[in-house]
C-alpha cells in the first residue's frame, strides 16, 4: 500500500465493514422466512448479492413459487453484468482469477472502484471492498440467523442509512465534476421513484440504467481524426449549462 | 421445488450474470458511445439505489424522518468536504440518535 492506493483501501474497508453489518438483517429475515441457518449462510455465500437474497427470502416467506422466486432473484443480479462490463478492463483479470473475481462484482465494489483515479487505486479499492464485505456480510448472516438480531434491530443503529450515504459519497466527485453525470443521476432518480409503486422491488433500480443513455445521446462521439478541437475552458455549447 | 435447489439455482444464476460482464469481449467498448454508456451505468444504478434505499419500503414510498435526516447530514458533510468515513458516521449517528429520541 502506498499514497496512491491508501485512500482507496481505506474507503473500501469502510464500505465493506459498514454495509457488511447489514448481513445480520438478512440472516434474521432468512430464518424468520423459514430457512435453516445453513440455508441462510449458503445463500449469502453463493448468491452474495443482497438484493437477490432478500428477494428470494421474501418469496419463501410468502409461500410463493420457488421457480419464479429464484428467477426473479437472478434477474435482480442483472445490474452486476453491467458493472462487470465497466470494470473488466481496469481489473484486467483472466482465467481462474476472473472466475474468482466475478463473484465479488457487486454494487459496493463497483461504487468504490469507479470512484478512484487510475488503475492501481481502482484495483486496490475494489479488492479492499470485496474482501472486507465478503467476510463481514457472511459472518453477520450467520450471527443474524443464530438470533443475534435479538440484540436489536440494525435500524436502531442507523445502519439503514449507511448504504445510501456510502453510495452518495462515492458518487459525489463525479456528480460535482460532470454535467452529463448530474443529468443521468437526476433522470435515474426520477425513473426509480416513478416506477417503485408500479413494479416489483429491484426492477426500478435496473430500469434506471436507461438513464445512462441520457448522458450518451447528447454526447458527441469523439472522432480521433476529427478536425474540430474541443473547447477546453468553456465546454461545448449548452453542454455544461443543462 | 426444494428450497436447497432454489438456493443453488439463485447462486449459480447470480454468479453467471456477474461473470458475463467480465467475459464480454472488450471490443464492444471500442464504440465510444457504448463506452460512455458503460461509464455512466454505475452512476445511474447507484443513484437509483440511493433513492430507493432512502425512500422506498417494498413498493410503497415512505418518508422515514430519521433516515432522511441522516442522508441530509451526509450531504452537508460532503459539502463540507468531510472524509468518507466521517460522512458515514455522521449519517448513521444522526439517524440512530433521532430514533433513540423516538422521532
Amino acid at each position: 500500500m502506498d499514497s496512491t492506493t491508501r485512500p482507496a483501501v481505506r474507503d473500501g474497508l469502510g464500505v465493506g465493514f459498514a454495509v457488511g453489518l447489514s448481513g445480520v438483517a438478512f440472516g434474521a429475515a432468512a430464518v424468520a422466512a423459514g430457512l435453516s441457518v445453513a440455508q441462510a449462510c449458503a445463500l449469502s455465500l453463493a448468491a452474495f448479492s443482497g438484493a437477490s437474497q432478500f428477494a428470494l427470502v421474501g418469496v419463501v416467506a410468502g409461500g410463493g413459487n420457488l421457480i419464479a422466486g429464484a428467477l426473479g432473484a437472478v434477474l435482480l443480479g442483472g445490474r452486476n453484468t453491467l458493472y462487470g462490463l465497466r470494470l473488466a478492463e481496469a481489473l484486467g483479470v483472466r482465467g481462474w482469477r476472473r472466475a474468482l473475481t466475478a463473484h465479488v462484482v457487486i454494487d459496493e465494489t463497483t461504487a468504490v472502484a469507479t470512484a478512484q483515479d487510475g488503475r492501481r487505486a481502482t484495483r486496490a479499492g475494489f479488492w479492499a471492498t470485496a474482501i472486507s464485505i465478503f467476510i463481514v456480510w457472511n459472518v453477520m448472516t450467520l450471527l443474524g440467523a443464530l438470533g443475534a438480531s435479538r440484540l436489536g434491530n440494525p435500524d436502531t443503529y442507523g445502519l439503514d442509512v449507511v448504504g445510501p450515504a456510502a453510495f452518495l459519497a462515492l458518487l459525489w466527485p463525479r456528480l460535482r465534476s460532470g454535467a452529463a453525470e448530474r443529468r443521468v443521476a437526476v433522470l435515474a432518480a426520477l425513473v426509480a421513484i416513478a416506477t417503485t409503486p408500479l413494479l416489483p422491488p429491484g426492477i426500478p433500480v435496473m430500469l434506471a440504467a436507461v438513464a445512462a443513455l441520457a448522458g450518451v445521446s447528447r454526447h458527441r462521439p469523439r472522432d480521433a481524426a476529427g478536425p474540430e478541437p474541443e473547447p477546453v475552458l468553456t465546454g461545448g455549447p449548452g453542454e455544461e449549462r443543462s | 421445488m426444494n428450497v436447497w435447489i432454489a438456493l443453488l439455482a439463485t447462486g449459480l444464476g447470480c454468479y453467471g450474470l456477474k461473470l458475463a460482464g467480465l467475459v464480454v469481449p472488450q471490443r464492444v467498448l471500442d464504440d465510444p458511445r457504448i463506452r460512455r454508456f458503460s461509464e455512466l451505468v454505475p452512476v445511474a444504478l447507484l443513484t437509483a439505489l440511493v433513492v430507493v434505499q432512502t425512500l422506498a419500503s417494498g413498493r410503497t414510498l415512505e418518508l422515514d424522518a430519521p433516515r432522511l435526516a441522516g442522508l441530509a447530514a451526509a450531504v452537508i458533510a460532503l459539502l463540507l468536504r468531510a472524509p468518507f468515513l466521517v460522512v458515514l458516521l455522521v449519517a448513521a449517528a444522526l439517524t440512530a440518535g433521532l430514533r433513540l429520541l423516538g422521532v
